[in-house]
């Protein structure tokens, strides 16, 4: 099957790839970009290993085709430090032992990222309702939760 | 080990430093199986059987094969033909062969028949749509108790070893019976004798990194392998021998691991991927999909089982028994040994009798997952010790309490325990609030106790200083749970330097000795211990190096905080010689300075923990709510608090899975229905509450800082607690696992 080009904007960076019509954005991410933060943990967009960002919505990347990402902006794990400064969500999930294995954690953090944006204030409920996207088999998401929650109190105060 | 010679203080165990791949982690850069490229790179993919049994009449691949982006096509006849068939475990090689790729039958929904390499992913799939397989489909049988049945379909003549009684059925495949006493007087003296039949569902470990490999090997039998697993070593013996090549000639990497709990303790995909690269003579990447790991690795057994136990008016039990039927798939290995064994541990019991099945039926091979056996039985028996001090008005824990088993008693599998924490844990939850907040309408508690063995195994760990003064570490375990942080903190606390002047690596099987998996708890205990004792012998060596240039002898040299002192006033005059000193000079002083460590470490240390569970039921629904968590466990020595707490919600979440949802749900037509995370559905974030840890330490007297393995107990009490949770809250024994909606729904109408 002949090649799609397609450009599109990931991290804030311009980039360009050919794909198949049939891969996902995750293989784009993954196998065309060399950006293998997002992990295949289902294909079915159950798990939320993949989640990352396109025009500032989150999704599953595995539930998006290639193509689809023409024109548009992505947001991966890899973009979410700034330079050498880590957000201050990745700096309590390491503080909180948030992670075990850590395949999880690159969908969990940009999950709980968009989450902040839209939500600085929430309450555990809400993290755990926004997270229920986003399996971990590790934690009992106790940790997890508490290092969101923390993040967000410690970002409301900086404001 | 002498008690005294353990140490009490310290400087750097159980403190909380951020773990050395949190960075890698949390920026997307650390490598998971999945997570590795080579030039020239084909993608693999797996045809597997629709069939649940089935003779395979041909396997026809030449319309495969003629596809210009297929590189190669590997059935079972690529593999290595001298595997030798034996029974039970003992060719447990052969068992794995036939299990990653299929001989003469498909013997599960989901068996391996044929692969293909190819040069893309889509490619690889396309492709396996050309081959062509010719089945004959066989009678099947997926349920433990059917498969015992005298009519049922033998899944493989010959596979029972010497431990089946005669006149069982060829399914059964191994047998375990062990006790002590006299259960039928001890019954006889009982004022109440409870017996009941429970079941457990088959449940997937659920690590949610599927299983990926690079392979690469040549026809000069050299090969090279990355891959997610809890072990090379083992990873690099089997797969050398089912593709016939020398162990040494294969070098194995171990990726960083997106979970286990047990399931990537053996090879799936890795030999057929090096099949692959053998054939096509180029680097193969192979990634199963989520619905293969559901279909073909493993899954834990299910169970079938009947417990009986009798009891005197004051708690005091006066026998128990128990006979465990073990489903484990279409392979030895279910471990009805273990769930035997492991059943009446917690209790010091006069006369006990256990008895465990492993049963073949036409499932996918079993693997352990997280205390294998355990759980099930914990199940069966703290159900019944619930139903007694419901029925005698007696409290769970004073009547665990009273039972317990302590340092002496005669453990109900056979030696007597050393010093061990159960009692400990049993006080620390009598004494949580937890135990004594008010329940509201409509939720009940329950109380478990449970336990795991433990275990030491092949451990080899090297140690080497740099110039500078720090330390490099190299272990073979897989870090599953922030292992590397523990080992740091060890040898840190020996060498007496900062913890973040060392550095911990997972080495290779190139560069290392053997190493065991990561399974049984053991890394904490075992790589532990190896890392300290590699550590002492640096440390020796730095003495060595100080008395040298001091000019006295090295008796009156000792270590402390990180330098060669002379050990008393007599042993002269020096200024402490910080070991950056020696290590700058070490060159010119006798060389490099290193510390190894290798053995099998027998002082595991058995381990207990009680678990305390709120759990509230919707009576309209059958939905279960779990409202509040606790789980107390015998640490021995918590080296890094934070990942033991970690390790402790991580068992409870998922025994909550166990417990309320999660089963391999299998049709008539043996093939398995909700192979995808929509239908099997583990524990998510808005399932659970927070989980509350309480660490007890009674030090290990096999280890020097009293570390116990912390990974698996925690599983074992959730099953049997929350179904005590949700039995006093629904007022109905639940004796069926997972106690999902439609189940409680059920037993609350009476017809469960």
């Amino acid at each position: 099957m002949s090649k799609i080009h397609v450009t599109t904007t990931v991290n804030g960076d311009e980039v360009d790839f050919l794909c198949d019509p049939r891969e996902t954005l995750l293989d784009c991410l993954r196998d065309r970009l060399n950006l293998t933060g997002a992990k295949e943990g289902c294909g079915t967009g159950d798990c939320g290993a993949c989640s990352v960002t396109l025009d500032g919505r989150l999704v599953c990347s595995c539930l998006v085709l290639g193509v689809e990402a023409e024109g548009k902006e992505i947001g991966t794990v890899e973009g979410i430090a700034d330079g050498d400064v880590l957000h201050p969500l990745q700096k309590k999930f390491i503080e909180y032992a948030a992670l075990q294995c850590g395949v999880c954690t690159p969908g969990i953090l940009v999950a709980a990222k968009a989450l902040l944006e839209k939500n600085p204030d929430p309450t555990e409920e809400e993290v755990r309702y926004w997270l229920a996207g986003n399996l971990c088999r590790c934690t009992g998401y106790d940790k997890i939760i508490r290092a969101v929650m923390d993040t967000a109190a410690e970002l409301r105060e900086a404001v | 080990m002498a008690l005294d010679d353990r140490k009490t203080d310290f400087k750097f165990v159980g403190t909380r430093p951020d773990r050395p791949d949190g960075l890698d982690k949390v920026t997307g850069r650390a490598k998971f199986g999945a997570d590795m490229y080579a030039p020239g790179m084909l993608h693999g993919a797996i045809l597997r059987s629709p069939h649940a049994h089935a003779r395979i009449v041909k396997i026809d691949t030449s319309k495969a094969e003629a596809l210009k982006d297929v590189k190669a096509v590997v059935t079972r006849a690529d593999f290595s033909d001298e595997v030798e068939f034996k029974p039970g475990l003992e060719g447990e090689f052969w068992n794995v062969l036939e299990n990653v790729m299929a001989g003469e039958k498909a013997l599960y929904d989901g068996h391996a028949v044929a692969a293909v390499a190819a040069t893309s992913a889509l490619a690889a799939r396309d492709a396996l749509k050309l081959i062509e397989v010719e089945y004959e489909v066989l009678p099947h049988v997926t349920d433990v108790d059917k498969a015992m049945e005298p009519d049922a379909p033998v899944i493989r003549e010959g596979a029972a070893d010497y431990s089946v009684p005669e006149g069982m059925h060829p399914n059964v495949v191994r047998y375990h019976e062990s006790g002590h006493g006299d259960v039928e007087a001890g019954f006889a003296e009982a004022d109440l004798v409870i017996e009941d039949h429970f079941d457990t569902e088959a449940t997937h470990q659920g690590y949610i990194e599927p299983h990926a490999c690079l392979a690469m090997l040549g026809n000069d039998g050299k090969g090279e392998l990355w891959c997610c697993t809890q072990g090379h070593w083992i990873v690099q013996k089997t797969c050398a021998a089912l593709l016939g090549i020398e162990t040494s000639q294969l070098r194995v990497t171990a990726s960083e691991i997106g979970g286990g709990f047990g399931g990537k303790t053996t090879v799936f995909i890795e030999p057929v991927a090096l099949a692959l690269s053998r054939k096509a003579n180029r680097p193969v990447k192979l990634v199963m999909s989520r619905s293969e790991v559901f279909r073909a690795t493993g899954p834990t057994a299910s169970a079938s089982m009947d417990v009986k136990i009798g009891m005197k008016k004051d708690g005091t039990i006066t026998a128990a028994q128990g006979v465990f039927r073990l489903q484990g798939g279409a392979f030895p290995g279910a471990p009805g040994d273990f769930t035997a064994m492991c059943a009446f541990a917690p209790y010091n019991l006069t006369n006990v009798r256990q008895v465990g099945y492993d049963v073949m039926t036409n499932r996918p091979k079993q693997a352990a997952y997280r205390a294998p056996g355990a759980p099930m039985g914990a199940f069966a028996v703290e159900s019944v010790i619930d139903e007694l001090c419901n029925q005698l008005g007696l409290d769970p824990i004073d009547v665990r309490l009273k039972n317990a088993a302590r340092e002496g008693t005669k453990a109900s599998y056979g030696p007597r325990y050393p010093r061990i924490g159960l009692v400990e844990t049993l006080e620390a939850a009598k004494a949580h609030p937890h135990y004594s907040a008010p329940l509201k309408p409509g939720q009940g508690r329950g109380i478990s106790c449970g336990f795991w063995f433990n275990h030491g195994g092949e451990t080899s760990v090297s140690l080497a200083l740099s110039e500078d003064g720090s330390a490099q570490v190299m272990v073979g375990t897989p870090d599953i749970g922030g292992s590397r942080a523990s080992m740091a903190l060890m040898a840190a606390e020996v060498l007496g330097i900062p913890y973040e002047n060392i550095r911990v690596t997972v080495a290779d099987t190139a560069t290392l000795g053997y190493n065991d998996v990561s399974h049984g708890s053991r890394v904490t205990y075992a790589s532990g211990l190896a890392t300290i004792k590699a550590a002492q012998n640096a440390v020796e060596k730095l003495c060595e190096r100080a008395a040298a240039k001091w000019g006295i002898p090295v008796d009156a040299v000792k270590w402390e905080n990180g330098c060669a002192v002379p050990s008393g006033p007599n042993a002269g005059d020096f200024d402490p010689l910080p070991i950056a000193e020696i290590t700058a000079d070490m060159g010119r002083t006798g060389g490099p300075i290193s510390g190894h460590f290798e053995a099998t470490p027998e002082g595991a240390g058995v381990s207990f923990g009680t678990h305390i569970v709120d759990a509230e039921v919707d009576r309209e629904t059958g939905k279960t709510t779990i409202t509040r968590y606790t789980v107390i466990q015998d640490a021995g020595k918590a080296i890094h608090p934070t990942y033991v707490e970690g390790q402790f919600q991580g068992g409870a979440a998922q025994g909550i899975g166990w417990a309320l949802n999660e089963e391999y749900i299998y049709g008539e037509d043996g093939r398995l229905q909700n192979a995808v995370f929509l239908d099997y559905r583990i524990p998510v974030a808005s399932d659970l509450p927070m989980i509350d840890t309480v660490i007890v330490e009674v030090p290990n007297p096999g280890h020097p800082f009293g570390v116990r393995g912390v990974g698996e107990t925690g599983i074992v009490p959730p099953l049997a607690a929350i179904a005590n949770a949700v039995s006093n809250a629904a007022g109905v024994r639940m004796r069926q696992l997972p106690m999902s909606p439609p189940r409680v729904l059920a037993a609350l109408k009476g017809d469960g």
